[in-house]
């Protein structure tokens, strides 16, 4: 059963991982789940970090794209969309195909090889 | 006819060809954008008045073209972000939403697999140009089904050529039926209430009678309903014509 209401990211929703890496790639009886949004509310937007667990692992991750509706302007994507990441903000990938928002551009300084990394910007 | 004695016929001119001006013919049956109808309500017209002037102001400066909900669009927008400060974002529009200044519109184009949707402000001084590259209309006012639709209907190439169009006054009206993805979708779109028109719905026979139970057959004829838009319809063209040729 997939759940069609809940829009941002919390805790035990479902993503989809969106870079070539193995961890995210390979597949699992589980879906990755998020575990933990590291924000003052519980709620994760674009741009915000979030503990996963895919393959019976602990992984940080960051969000690049969500169901639910932000600011005007901004694109809204149909799925959930996360890249794995390391606890210094290295990506564990190497490619990222999926269009990657222009606001996460903003955040240059924290983002930089995550952004380097992606191929198209919507 | 008889030729005048030693001398050239006299020379007749050719006749002056009839001119039939379709311009006044074309006026009368403009396209009114729809955020310019007020919605039904007790606030002062004064407050769409001020609003509408607002908006032919901007009219004025930024070209905004005629277009459906189901035409191709392609929308470039200012952005500090972007590489040339200005990004470009082509896709079908699914609906059309807002009054006045704060319309809205959403394209959605499917790229490398992934679906998007984006929503516009028609009047939003960040956007630096709309196009219209191929103007139709579809079978419904809202295509938000194309969320739950098999992607390739939602797919639209980015570097399109605009589709050339001849003035003529009849649009298009595009008679696709979407094959829809396997159930569950977002909303239940067999159902009466969304009334549409353009699924091809693959269901059986006794799922399709049992979302009929909650059709709400009485209300077409419920008359506090009723909203006859056809003289302010007038009025706002009037008032658009004259504003516009100043």
């Amino acid at each position: 059963s997939i759940t069609g209401a809940c829009r941002a990211i919390q805790k035990l929703t479902r993503v989809r991982v969106v870079d070539n890496s193995a961890l995210g790639n390979t597949p699992y009886h589980r879906p990755p789940k998020c575990i933990h949004v590291y924000n003052k509310t519980g709620v994760g937007k674009v741009g915000d970090k979030i503990l996963l667990a895919i393959k019976g692992e602990k992984k940080k991750a960051l969000i690049v794209g969500q169901k639910m509706p932000g600011p005007t302007m901004t694109p809204r994507f149909d799925s959930n969309n996360v890249v794995l990441i390391e606890d210094n903000g290295n990506p564990i990938g190497t490619r990222i195909k999926t269009p990657i928002p222009y606001t996460l551009r903003r955040r240059e300084g924290e983002f930089s090889k995550v952004l380097a990394i992606a191929r198209n910007f919507v | 006819r008889v030729s005048s004695d030693g001398k050239p016929p006299k020379f007749q001119p050719p006749p002056k060809p009839v001119i039939i001006d379709r311009k006044t013919r074309k006026e009368e049956r403009r396209f009114l954008s729809p955020e310019f109808i007020p919605p039904r309500g007790r606030t002062d017209p004064l407050k769409y008045y001020i609003e509408r002037k607002d908006m032919i102001q901007r009219r004025k400066v930024f070209n905004i073209p005629e277009f459906y909900v189901g035409s191709v669009l392609a929308v470039t927008t200012a952005d500090p972000f972007a590489s040339d400060k200005s990004k470009r974002f082509v896709g079908i529009c699914i609906q059309r939403g807002g009054k006045g200044l704060g319309a809205t519109f959403v394209l959605r184009n499917v790229i490398e697999d992934q679906g998007v949707e984006i929503c516009y402000e028609l009047y939003s001084p960040r956007i630096q140009a709309i196009e219209v590259l191929k103007l139709e209309k579809r079978l419904d006012e809202n295509l938000t089904y194309l969320r739950d639709a098999l992607p390739e209907y939602s797919t639209f190439d980015v570097n399109m050529k605009p589709v050339p169009r001849m003035d003529q006054e009849e649009i298009p009206v595009n008679k696709l039926q979407v094959r829809m993805k396997p159930k569950p979708w977002s909303k239940r779109w067999e159902r009466p209430k969304y009334n549409i028109k353009g699924i091809k719905f693959e269901l059986p026979e006794h799922k399709m009678k049992a979302a009929q139970k909650w059709s709400q057959p009485w209300l077409e004829f419920d008359m506090l309903r009723e909203y006859d838009t056809s003289k302010i319809e007038e009025k706002i063209r009037k008032e658009l014509s004259e504003e516009l040729e100043k």
